[in-house]
């Protein structure tokens, strides 16, 4: 295992969104516009780098039963210190993002990485893996807000980018794509685009039926 | 009040359109019998955590809540998410003691799923909406058992449709988690359409 490997492998390979089912709240929630998706993105990247550092640092002073709680402890200091950033010079943009900078701390991603990974892990690889994953749930967050922000209104970031049938043009907005329902539909036909590059993620059913038996010889 | 109680279960419902406990409602909606235990550990845990968090951030965090000791200037807001978490996973222990001692076979029913009630971000959440919309104690009891019933429903719902999905053949790929997303996004999509109702 390279140093690299613990940063290109969650991009696709085995991305937290798509493979792990982890962060998935916040996944769907902030894609309404690709603004506050990307401001999502970077939040939970730096959380993961340094949450997965400080832990990875600590590892070896953490008493195993009451570690679950000090990895929350140290996941909500952190948090508590981006929203108070975020409110200072991005105000606009936390009211936007409403309690989700706050719901990062119970964000399974976070406590998953630091689980699985930090717990074991020197800093260095730490750090990495969480970079990797953050960027892999970067990646998700990019392409499902962009898509519903491009369908629903038309444009990106804000600027137009085809003109919509109340300036006079030929692009109607699809309404449904900035409600709660388009962020299911876009991020499992996602699943199912991975799934079909990468037949080996998908999970095995529990039993065959048996005339999808006698059809897949 | 009931017309918060009615929001809070069907139009806001906490799992469809706020997109909370998604991780849960993914991981342990594949038995309906689960899914129950699951959603009644998260009405009960809900009932007790927002009011809880409502009296802790109004007696002891909101700015002047220290002027009765002399020291009006304080302002410990930004401790909300620490303390939050603290009262839940506290909340989760006492609760989990409790039934262990007067009910141990709904304890042994819920099993390892009341632990993991302290990490669903719908219980956070419930309490970091209770703070944002401002509700007085009332509306966050009501708003407690409304949100943590809504959450309940959604899961108990989609754990029978995904038990019937089972005998469903379907294209290689779309099986399992695609699937669960755009069943998802379809009771959504009827949920939505409680948004006509008025108490």
């Amino acid at each position: 295992m390279s140093l690299k490997h613990h940063l290109i492998s969650p991009l696709i390979g085995n991305n937290p969104v798509t493979l792990q089912i982890l962060g998935i709240c916040s996944a769907l929630a902030v894609t309404t516009t690709l603004s506050t998706a990307i401001t999502m993105s970077v939040a939970l990247t730096v959380v993961l780098c340094l949450s997965g550092g400080v832990i990875s640092l600590m590892r070896h002073h953490i008493p195993p039963s009451i570690r679950l709680i000090i990895q929350i402890t140290i996941v909500a200091s952190i948090v508590i210190v981006i929203d108070q950033f975020m409110q200072a010079f991005m105000f606009e943009m936390s009211k936007r993002l409403s309690i989700f900078v706050g719901l990062i701390v119970t964000n399974c991603l976070v406590l998953g990485r630091a689980e699985a990974f930090a717990m074991r892990n020197p800093v260095l690889p730490s750090v990495l893996d969480g970079l990797g994953n953050g960027l892999g749930y970067s990646l998700i967050l990019l392409i499902v807000g962009a898509l519903r922000e491009f369908l629903g209104t038309g444009g990106l970031m804000g600027v137009p980018l085809v003109s919509t049938v109340a300036e006079g043009g030929w692009f109607e907005p699809l309404g449904l794509m900035q409600l709660a329902p388009s962020a299911f539909f876009i991020l499992g036909l996602l699943v199912w685009l991975v799934r079909v590059l990468r037949p080996e993620q998908v999970e095995q059913p529990e039993f065959r039926l048996k005339a999808a038996e006698d059809r897949r010889p | 009040m009931s017309e918060l109680l009615i929001k809070s279960i069907f139009q806001e419902n906490l799992a469809l359109s706020f997109f909370l406990g998604m991780c849960t409602f993914l991981a342990v909606s594949k038995r309906v019998d689960t899914a129950v235990g699951l959603g009644l550990a998260v009405i009960v845990v809900q009932a007790i955590t927002v009011p809880v968090n409502y009296l802790i951030f109004n007696l002891l965090l909101i700015e002047g809540a220290w002027a009765w000791a002399g020291l009006p200037d304080i302002d410990l807001t930004f401790l909300k998410l620490v303390s939050f978490i603290g009262v839940i996973a506290a909340m989760v222990q006492i609760l989990e003691m409790t039934l262990d001692r007067f009910a141990p076979r709904l304890y042994r029913a819920l099993g390892i799923f009341l632990p993991l009630i302290t990490v669903n971000c719908a219980i956070l959440g419930g309490s970091l909406f209770m703070v944002e919309r401002h509700y007085d104690f009332e509306q966050s009891v009501v708003y407690g058992i409304g949100s943590g019933v809504g959450w309940a429903l959604a899961i108990i719902i989609f754990a029978a449709i995904r038990e019937r999905l089972k005998y469903s053949d379907m294209p290689k790929g779309v099986e399992g988690l695609a699937s669960a997303f755009i069943v998802t996004g379809l009771m959504s999509l009827g949920f939505s359409a409680f948004s006509l109702v008025t108490p």
